[in-house]
């Protein structure tokens, strides 16, 4: 019980609420409609939908916009899943210690280390992507560590690659990872692993029976917190990766910006939105269900 | 306690926040370099300081962000305190999932999604009600705003989860009207998220390129988007300087933020 009824309610439901609807669920709208619009060399770039003809409304709706993503950008969809998976899994086997560690950590320590985490979220992602390039680059400093300790002749070739695209994913997406498994592992009762231990499981036994499986609403917390955004990411694939790594996020910025085919970005968009829903929803549910009650 | 697994805690967190905090440290490093060749180490100098300071598309650019910054988070504050206050203590309304869907999606959404989207809404009210007339510094913190109250939505929400409602049954009691109570007492109790959630929507704003990138128009260039440009030519020891101030500015802020919260949190059970 608040105390608050009727019109208070709605004055402060209403705000936010009409906020989203038209700066969030509308323009869904609008980029569904213009997907099925054709593309034309006006300002904006692209035909009306229904234009009122002599037989009244007609409409100029066409699907051709998604038989040209069928022909060509298949595979940007399957790479942008494949790496936002491949990072995904790969922040969880980094993320996991790290939050396990804090969470285990002295008292005092762990709200200085969660700040530790944070912040490096707190500063620009455009300028940690820019950093790994003068660490990556075949003159930057890791290539020159390599050959000073005599582990390389050649320069390797560590960037604008697939292996860049994922270490640059796993960078920018670790924390988003580590908080939510924090924040199972930080609720999970000792003594029931102790209780274990009492009983005779090995400590690998124990955290397989006891930890992994209680902190299983934070892992999948956490993996859906890196892998919805990771399919669609654009600063990272197109700084850290080459000419050859396809992304989602970089098509649809190509086919806008470059190309200035606005129905075709359209329709990539939407077909983006369709492979999310599933996880969306999901996300949702777990999202709904980890909230403390 | 086991001792193995004591040194493996430590040996992965020390690993951990190296990885995390490398790539940062070495470009406050390199910002001092004189050399302009990354990797080359050509003594101390803040030459690329004083280049930074004559930078005027860089500086136009940074009050441009700073401008949209303080406006999104500020609408954003607003808009996501209601947010949050509504999803945390109506527990039945017309409407609930799709507001809690509305609220959370944002967080994730790819934000080429986010600004394709606004773009084209904007575009299409501009040549069916005249408006916007143009984009630009409106348009941005209109988008900037709107992924921006999610979070604060999300910040205020959890706190509000771990108030204690008893103060405000208190207050209502004692005869203070429910307005006055909102604003007296449960307000000033969740400051620590409101502040924290203002915080988080202004970096946000200052840290976005793909969003500004969509909804601006000719007259406005971000930050991000100047760095950006700048950056596809090449890594160059001016953005490393420039990075370097924004980081001393975030970390004065937030550490400002959280000291101010930690003390407030101490003061409050002296004070109840």
């Amino acid at each position: 019980m608040t105390g608050l009824d009727g019109w208070r309610r709605w004055a402060l439901i209403a705000p936010p609420f009409v906020w989203l609807l038209v700066f969030f669920l509308l323009p869904l709208g609008v980029v569904a409609g213009i997907s099925l619009s054709q593309s034309a060399d006006t300002i904006p770039p692209y035909a009306p939908l229904f234009v009122r003809g002599p037989n009244g409304l007609e409409t100029s709706a066409t699907l051709e916009n998604y038989q040209v993503i069928c022909q060509g950008c298949l595979r940007a969809y399957s790479n942008s899943l494949f790496y936002a998976a491949l990072a995904t899994a790969l922040c969880l086997l980094v993320g996991y210690p790290i939050a396990f560690a804090i969470a285990r950590a002295p008292r005092v320590w762990r709200n200085p280390l969660l700040f530790l985490v944070i912040l490096p979220f707190w500063t620009s992602l455009l300028i940690r992507v820019y950093a790994w390039i003068a660490i990556l680059q075949p003159t930057g400093l890791l290539n020159r560590a390599l050959r000073a300790l005599g582990l390389s002749d050649a320069p390797i070739l560590l960037i604008y690659n697939d292996f860049s695209v994922v270490l640059g994913l796993v960078y920018a997406y670790l924390p988003f990872m580590i908080l939510p498994l924090y924040g199972s592992l930080s609720q999970l009762d000792e003594s029931l692993v102790e209780a274990a231990a009492d009983l005779g499981a090995r400590p690998a036994r124990a955290f397989l029976d006891i930890v992994l499986p209680l902190s299983l609403p934070g892992i999948a917390a956490g993996a859906l917190l890196v892998f919805i955004p990771a399919i669609g990411e654009f600063v990272i694939p197109d700084l850290l990766g080459g000419p050859r790594t396809l992304m989602v996020g970089k098509v649809l910025w190509q086919e806008f910006f470059d190309n200035v085919d606005w129905p075709a970005a359209a329709a990539v968009a939407m077909v983006l939105v369709a492979i999310l829903t599933a996880p969306l929803l999901v996300a949702q549910r777990v999202i709904e269900r980890a909230r403390p009650s | 306690m086991n001792k193995r697994l004591t040194v493996f805690r430590a040996v992965s967190l020390v690993l951990g926040f190296g990885f995390l905090y490398l790539p940062i440290a070495l470009l406050v490093a390199y910002s001092f370099n004189r050399s302009r060749l990354v990797a080359v180490w050509g003594g101390w100098s803040l030459r690329w300081y004083a280049a930074l300071s004559t930078d005027d598309a860089f500086r136009a650019a940074a009050l441009t962000s700073l401008e949209i910054g303080v406006m999104a988070a500020s609408l954003a504050l607003v808009l996501g305190t209601c947010a949050g206050f509504s999803i945390a203590r109506f527990a039945r309304f017309r409407g609930r999932l799709v507001f809690s869907f509305m609220l959370m999606a944002p967080l994730v959404v790819p934000e080429v999604i986010l600004g394709l989207s606004l773009l084209l809404l904007f575009v299409a009210s501009q040549a069916w009600l005249g408006w916007p007339a143009s984009r630009g510094i409106l348009t941005v913190t209109i988008a900037h705003a709107t992924f921006g109250s999610c979070f604060v939505a999300v910040l205020v929400r959890a706190q509000l989860a771990g108030f204690d409602r008893s103060l405000e049954e208190a207050a209502l009691d004692l005869g203070a009207r429910p307005g006055a109570v909102l604003w007296r007492v449960t307000l000033p109790g969740i400051s620590p998220a409101l502040v924290s959630g203002w915080l988080l929507a202004f970096t946000l704003s200052l840290d976005d390129l793909v969003v500004a990138s969509f909804t601006s128009g000719p007259s406005a260039t971000t930050l991000p988007m100047a760095v950006y440009s700048s950056v596809r030519i090449g890594v160059t020891p001016e953005v490393n300087a420039l990075a370097t101030v924004f980081l001393a500015l975030v970390i004065v802020l937030v550490a400002l933020a959280f000291s101010l919260i930690a003390r407030q949190e101490r003061r409050r059970p002296a004070a109840g």
